[in-house]
């Protein structure tokens, strides 16, 4: 069984320690929105498989808040972006600090 | 009872975890938004839900297998939302590869979304606006 806990913290940790080195790296303001999305996620899933192996329901109430606030975040900066470029003056908002299109990079990264 | 439950629970938490881990590497590894938007909506839709049957299996009494159910609820039906959204403001903002798209039905020579008529902020200005009124 304890090897049963280890897998399971192990694969949960990896795959959060993954999606902030997307959340560090990621080019666009976009990339970060779908990184923090999949992070908050991946931390409900943490918070119900702790509360599953310890069979101790006192965190279950959070996964509620976890759920919705990413949802929350995601819709609003996506919104936000959108009224960035809605008052860009050249349509992609490199001239409000944007990062370069992903489009206009070489094919490399 | 118990040995056979804790078995179906542990197969549904450790499913749920695998799914966590492939989307932190597809996070990683894919190059642009959409396909990293892919990767990422794995554990949101069925990881959540095999964490959540887990953990109501371990869980004792009904009240925490609603809150759980109310989980599972809440990502199924926001998930296909902000991903609409984040999607098209994706697209408009050109960090979608598009020499690695298959089929591209929203741009092309005869598509009828070259003006922006939305009313709503998330409703991005295509890439190609034209000229400027005023």
């Amino acid at each position: 069984m304890t090897f049963v806990q280890v897998a399971l913290y192990a694969m949960i940790g990896g795959g959060a320690l993954l999606a902030l080195i997307r959340l560090a790296r990621g080019p666009s303001l976009l990339d970060r929105v779908v990184a923090t999305d999949t992070l908050l996620v991946i931390i409900a899933a943490g918070l119900a498989v702790h509360a599953a192996l310890t069979q101790d329901p006192t965190v279950v109430p959070v996964l509620v808040v976890v759920a919705l606030l990413a949802f929350v975040g995601s819709v609003s900066v996506a919104r936000y972006v959108g009224g960035m470029l809605l008052r860009s003056g050249t349509g992609d908002g490199r001239d409000l600090g944007l990062p370069v299109a992903a489009e206009d990079r070489e094919a490399g990264s | 009872m118990t040995g056979l439950s804790d078995v179906i629970a542990f197969a549904c938490l450790l499913a749920g975890a695998a799914l966590c881990l492939t989307a932190g590497l597809g996070l990683v590894r894919f190059p642009d938004v959409l396909s990293r938007m892919h990767a990422g909506t794995k554990p949101q839709v069925l990881g959540v839900l095999l964490v959540m049957v887990g953990g109501a299996i371990r869980l004792d009494g009904w009240a925490n297998v609603w809150m759980l159910l109310l989980v599972a609820a809440f990502q199924l039906l926001t998930a296909p939302v902000s991903a609409h959204m984040i999607s098209r403001v994706a697209y408009r903002r050109r960090h979608v590869r598009r020499d690695l798209l298959l089929v591209d039905e929203y741009g092309g020579p005869g598509r009828q979304d070259t003006r922006y008529h939305g009313d709503e902020p998330g409703d991005a200005p295509p890439e190609d606006p034209g000229p400027h009124p005023g």
